[in-house]
């Protein structure tokens, strides 16, 4: 009998019923919400039902939540402050845990999750949003899903699901001088597509990948949907296990020996067969810029802005040039040349420790040229932050050291890129519009939005950086 | 939710390769509900009107007959992106119940059939000649019958989907969700009940 891979392994535990046509009743075992997830309570109490498991459920409020002020007044826009402040009513009516607004653990649900142990190997995890897919990094099969399907998994704590294809992303090689998770994840999509993923649960494997840290794993996973895959993952293994170890809602006692045991025979056997392979030289990586309206739209950072007249399917063409002329830029023209307007550090992909340390590194003793925002992804990031004397760094250069929020990634807080303004933005979406009406955003790592703001312009961080 | 049996409208196609959910409602809208007066308008918002929410006039959704469209038909990879339903919601507010495309984003997929809308895969080939014709003769319709799995395009070229059992019963029900589901509560309740050997670490 063929081995099993590691989302085989846990899907197959968490199958309640599975039809003839496949498709299957899954338990899950752990359901974050967000402020954006208003409508599943509304929906939950307009039909009398309650929460099925309220202590396998956490909240924590971050689309909506300002980040220049701690005061709920400041929120002018009476609908986001009902937004941001109906999260505590429904949280203590349907008894749900709650990070709550100035809570030091309150954050981006899916930095809070792995950083609380809530997110640990083996379990199925959902959330309202799309960049679920960020906890697979701990080996855990995790989706985003719509609004209807919230409600779904708050009556009955299931969800029914059609078992997807598996694919496995070899990455093998070391990883250069200055290149990170977010240019590993970023040269992927560029290579599979957008669209690439569809229908599949991503495993990412190789020597590259097991390197990472668990936080690089993260920035990996959670763009995992940006190449069309709801569920990224990495195979749980010592790095997993250390980050996971003394977390507040992790397993204590008899119990985390009882968990590492299991979770030590969850990565993929040697012989389970995948149904699609895709093998990527991690040699070959370099700091990566993304050019146009969506993520697969990158080139490195020494390369030129692509000729559309070198593509040779039609409609992809007429992409690349309707792409280009809502970026305002012109064919050939070098990256480095391209100046902009608005840097952006933070969101659920790039919000964390090891992120803000590599942008502080650029930072230091230098000064931004063009507004410049750090948004840590949580109370706690914040103050460890401050602890390692980071947001002096920041403040010294001029950039703003803001509270912890989604922030300038999708802009619904009020932080936004103005119309026609460029961005540099260590996000995850370069779509039309999706910073502010108007805006254009490149997606970069830490190290190169930190870079672009002292300089005005893309640059190569790896000629700005120590040891170089 | 709104059963689907059969549909037929005009057709509108959307020339736009990885159309994201931002294209189909930005996300500044996303704190209203489906109740708001101004909802339908939020459709393709910034595509369809300027910053002074002036029409442009060459957005295809803006011109008549398109404007009256019941089915989309659209390029790879529609609806990716970010989860929100409201990319639904906002599509049943415009009365547009059927979209035909080779590929959709995993999540939109799922959230077009909560709410009695029929996403339909076709071949790639299938949905350029079907946008084609929808540029070729404006106002042309496209029938979609769910029972019997095919959509019918303006020349009569019938054209087959799939769609799983369970998904297609609901929909042509108009089944709420989580009254399946609760008819399996004793499942439930015996799964959680006997996972201990594996998983009673997590408790």
């Amino acid at each position: 009998m063929a081995g099993k891979t590691l989302f085989d392994k846990i899907w197959d535990r968490h199958v309640i019923i599975e039809r003839d046509d496949g498709q299957t009743l899954l338990y899950i075992d752990r359901h974050l919400c967000h402020d954006g997830s208003f409508a599943g309570f509304q929906r939950l109490r307009e039909t009398g039902r309650r929460v099925r498991r309220p202590l396998q459920t956490y909240a924590t409020p971050d689309h909506y939540t300002p980040t220049h002020t701690s005061s709920l007044a400041a929120i002018e826009d009476p609908t986001a402050r009902e937004i941001v402040t109906s999260i505590d009513g429904n949280c203590a009516e349907f008894g749900v845990h709650l990070f709550p607004w100035g809570d030091d653990r309150q954050g981006i649900a899916h930095v809070v999750g792995p950083e609380q142990g809530i997110t640990v190997p083996g379990i199925t995890l959902v959330c309202g949003d799309s960049h679920t897919s960020t906890h697979g990094a701990l080996g855990c099969i995790s989706f985003g899903i719509g609004s209807s399907e919230v409600t779904h998994v708050m009556a009955t704590q299931t969800i029914w699901q059609q078992r997807p294809k598996t694919m496995r992303i070899t990455v093998d090689g070391s990883l250069g001088f200055g290149v990170t998770g977010k240019d590993v994840v970023i040269a992927i999509i560029r290579q599979i597509g957008a669209a690439g993923g569809v229908g599949h649960a991503i495993e990412y494997a190789g020597s590259a990948i097991s390197a990472l840290s668990m936080e690089a794993r993260l920035t990996l996973c959670n763009m995992t949907i940006e190449a069309g895959s709801r569920t990224g993952l990495v195979a749980p293994d010592d790095t997993t296990i250390d980050y996971v170890a003394g977390r507040p809602f992790a397993p204590k006692g008899d119990k985390w020996d009882q968990a590492v045991a299991y979770w030590r025979q969850l990565p993929s056997d040697a012989d389970a067969a995948f149904d699609t392979e895709v093998s990527v030289d991690g040699n070959a990586i370099a700091p990566m810029v993304t050019w146009g309206n969506s993520p697969q739209d990158a080139v490195q950072v020494v390369d030129a802005v692509p000729d559309p007249a070198k593509e040779s399917d039609a409609d992809r063409r007429a992409a690349m040039v309707a792409a280009l002329d809502y970026m305002d830029l012109k064919p050939g023209t070098p990256i480095q040349d391209i100046s902009v307007d608005k840097v952006f550090i933070g969101s659920c992909t790039n919000s964390r420790i090891e992120d803000l340390r590599a942008a502080a590194a650029v930072a230091r003793g230098r000064k931004a040229v063009v507004p410049t925002l750090v948004v840590p992804g949580s109370g706690l990031v914040k103050k460890q932050a401050e602890a390692e004397g980071l947001d002096r760094v920041f403040t010294d250069a001029g950039f703003e050291w803001r509270l912890p929020g989604c922030s300038m990634c999708v802009g619904i807080n009020g932080d936004q890129v103005g119309p026609g303004e460029r961005s540099a933005s260590t996000s995850n979406r370069n779509f039309r519009g999706r910073q502010g009406p108007a805006s254009r955003t490149h997606l970069v790592s830490p190290a190169m939005a930190a870079a672009a703001a002292v300089t005005g312009r893309f640059t190569d961080v790896r000629t700005m950086m120590e040891g170089n | 939710m709104e059963a689907f049996t059969t549909f037929k409208a005009i057709g509108v196609p959307i020339d736009i390769i990885n159309c994201d959910t931002d294209q189909i409602i930005p996300a500044r809208f996303l704190r209203f509900q489906a109740s708001h007066g101004d909802f339908a308008r939020f459709l393709f918002h910034d595509l369809r009107f300027t910053d002074s929410d002036a029409e442009r006039p060459d957005f295809i959704y803006n011109k008549p007959p398109y404007r009256d469209a019941g089915v989309i038909v659209a390029d790879i990879n529609w609806g990716c992106g970010s989860s929100r339903e409201n990319a639904v919601y906002v599509l049943v507010a415009n009365r547009i119940r059927t979209v035909i495309a080779p590929s959709f984003g995993d999540i939109h997929h799922a959230n077009c059939m909560k709410n009695g809308v029929l996403p339909v895969r076709l071949a790639r080939d299938d949905c350029d000649r079907l946008r084609l014709q929808l540029h070729e003769q404006p106002g042309a319709e496209i029938a979609a019958d769910l029972e019997a799995q095919t959509v019918t395009g303006p020349d009569g070229t019938v054209y087959e989907f799939d769609i799983l059992p369970f998904d297609k019963h609901r929909m042509l029900n108009g089944l709420d969700d989580i009254d399946v589901t609760l008819q399996y509560e004793q499942q439930i309740g015996a799964f959680e009940d006997d996972r201990g050997a594996d998983y009673g670490w997590l408790d």
